[in-house]
């Protein structure tokens, strides 16, 4: 009896895997403009660090260092923000198809909802930036015989929990904004690219958004993987930076859910549920 | 099926005093002071705004009620139609009993659940067909119902046959299985609709107006299915409609919404009896145009006081 109780629940998480992966299978066109217009994206700002000696006049700059400090930047900024993208739109996505009345009258739980999202949230995202990454890496000639690959990979993993939780909590605004919610998350998402120090150190920040680079994960996630990827800059060991990550996504996932839930009542008070956007 | 034979001693359904009220945007004030506007509202708001009786609330804004002290039992194995004109409150009503809106009075119970107490164990009870078919449209018919039907817990493998079985039997070609929503025509998508609700075996059914879109072979399908979840399966059934033939045919009992209230409830052929004058027999249709009609020319027989010009 307890085994088919789990065997529902996990088929319940598997409902939205599958959903997601056929969505994508069924909007294919829309993931290759996507994904071209990433690797442009990545490349321009790659060939920034390919260009910087140009730039500057400076013969002796190290570009192979620039281009993989802006190339962990820009990896490390997709592989996020699709996470976030995949969590926080996965209720304008509903209203926007129309489904949200019957997602939400089925008998799930929001635990097995997110198990399911951030499963497929992080294995889409890894295939998406795997593929950009090393299309990217084909222009440069990169050397990265000293990188701890196994480090970047716990610590891309383990950040990327804290933004499931993120994303939980900017999908409330489409739940409560049924017209202006979805673009209302591109703030949130902006706000963690300007103070994460993707390309850049956030010490060049003024000293106030300093203090709000502490509470990005994404900064931690970046400090950690370049830490990894460029061990003769490092000032600690990447692994130190997984402690503050794995702090942030405990308090981080379970307030999106505690969140989402009271928003979803809300919703279920003043009938915002019906409206499809 | 099994918490239908568990609790089939105590009523399915169990509406109490219900109310249910919405906040609606304010007008602007520039609207407010054109002259239409200043002796209240246009009956053309009112349906806009989706029912019943408003009230002003604060800063401004109308507050809507959508279902006004609404009362009704339902029992087992029961098919409870709901007749009401649009805007009547009838969908606000299956949208309460679906969980998806939480009552500001009264109280909800299926099987003896509250609806908002113990929200997970009624869903697992029941499963809604709306106006509406709302589908993931690139998605297929099938990759649409497995989606639903593994929210319910269902095994792809046995909701797959079970589908294919069930959409057979409401005519559906074999081929439009695998291809997109968005290919299919308004009453296909309302049968795939129909095959989500019943995949799952609900223990209530709750149908807002099932046959829109479909023509009358596949409407005498799905009436004969509704039958067959009731007879076969032990379901009880709520449905809204404004086919007063098929509400007449199918249904136990009716009950008639107007402006969020309920104006009458009983069997068919008690309601006929209601509305009988001068030796006529009167159908459903007469039934439901005396008692929601009369109160049309009520209002606007008050809204016409307020007129001088047509004093």
């Amino acid at each position: 009896m307890i085994l088919r109780g789990i065997q529902g629940e996990m088929r319940q998480s598997y409902a939205f895997v599958a959903r997601n992966f056929n969505l994508v299978k069924r909007y294919w066109g829309w993931e290759v403009v996507w994904m071209a217009y990433s690797i442009a994206d990545s490349l321009a700002v790659t060939f920034i660090g390919a260009g910087v000696g140009e730039i500057t006049g400076q013969t002796q700059i190290d570009t192979n260092f620039m281009i993989t400090y802006l190339l962990i930047g820009t990896l490390v900024w997709r592989f996020l923000s699709s996470i976030f993208h995949n969590i926080s739109e996965m209720i304008a996505w509903e209203r926007w198809e129309g489904t949200i009345e019957y997602t939400f009258m089925a008998p799930v739980r929001r635990f097995n909802q997110m198990i399911g999202q951030t499963f497929f949230a992080i294995l889409y995202s890894l295939i998406f930036t795997v593929i950009l990454g090393v299309t990217v890496a084909t222009f440069f000639d990169l050397d990265l015989s000293d990188a701890d690959l196994l480090s970047a990979l716990i610590l891309l993993l383990v950040g990327s929990l804290s933004f499931v939780g993120i994303g939980m909590v900017a999908s409330i605004l489409p739940l409560l904004y049924p017209e202006r919610g979805a673009q209302m998350t591109n703030i949130v998402q902006a706000f963690f690219l300007l103070v994460s120090g993707i390309y850049y150190p956030v010490t060049v920040l003024p000293e106030w958004l300093q203090v709000l680079s502490k509470i990005s994960p994404a900064t931690y996630v970046l400090e950690g993987m370049r830490a990894a990827l460029l061990p003769e800059t490092a000032k600690s060991d990447p692994l130190t930076y997984v402690v503050p990550l794995l702090i942030m996504g405990l308090v981080m996932l379970p307030l999106g859910i505690h969140l989402f839930q009271r928003a979803e009542r809300y919703t279920k008070r003043t009938g915002k549920l019906k409206r499809n956007g | 099926m099994m918490e239908a034979s568990s609790t089939h001693q105590q009523p399915a359904l169990i509406v109490n005093d219900v109310v249910k009220r919405f906040n609606v945007a304010s007008i602007p004030w520039w609207k407010r002071l054109r002259p239409d506007h200043q002796n209240g509202h246009s009956s053309d708001d009112q349906a806009a705004n989706g029912s019943g009786s408003s009230l002003k609330a604060k800063r401004g804004k109308e507050i809507i009620t959508a279902v006004d002290h609404v009362s009704f039992t339902v029992q087992p194995r029961e098919i409870f139609g709901v007749l009401g004109p649009n805007g009547s409150g009838k969908s606000t009503l299956i949208r309460l009993l679906s969980t998806l809106l939480i009552p500001d009075e009264g109280t909800v119970t299926v099987f003896g659940l509250d609806v908002v107490k113990h929200e997970m164990q009624v869903k697992r009870l029941i499963n809604r067909v709306s106006v509406e078919a709302s589908f993931f449209k690139k998605l297929s018919a099938q990759e649409n119902l497995l989606y639903g039907a593994r929210l319910y817990g269902l095994s792809g493998k046995v909701a797959d046959q079970k589908a294919r079985d069930i959409l057979k039997r409401l005519g559906l070609r074999e081929n439009s299985y695998t291809e997109p929503m968005e290919e299919m025509s308004r009453g296909m998508q309302q049968k795939v609709a129909i095959t989500r609700a019943f995949l799952t075996e609900p223990t209530v059914l709750l149908l807002d107006e099932p046959n829109t879109g479909l023509d009358p072979r596949s409407k005498m399908e799905v009436q004969t299915f509704v039958r067959e979840l009731r007879d076969v399966h032990n379901a009880t059934i709520l449905i809204t409609t404004h086919d007063m033939y098929e509400a007449d045919t199918i249904c136990d009992r009716v009950a008639i919404m107007h402006d969020g209230k309920i104006v009458a409830m009983d069997t068919p052929a008690a309601l006929k009896q209601q509305v009988k004058r001068n030796g006529h027999e009167p159908t459903l249709e007469d039934v439901f145009m005396t008692l929601t009609g009369e109160a049309l020319i009520e209002k606007e027989a008050d809204a016409a006081d307020l007129e001088p010009e047509k004093v």
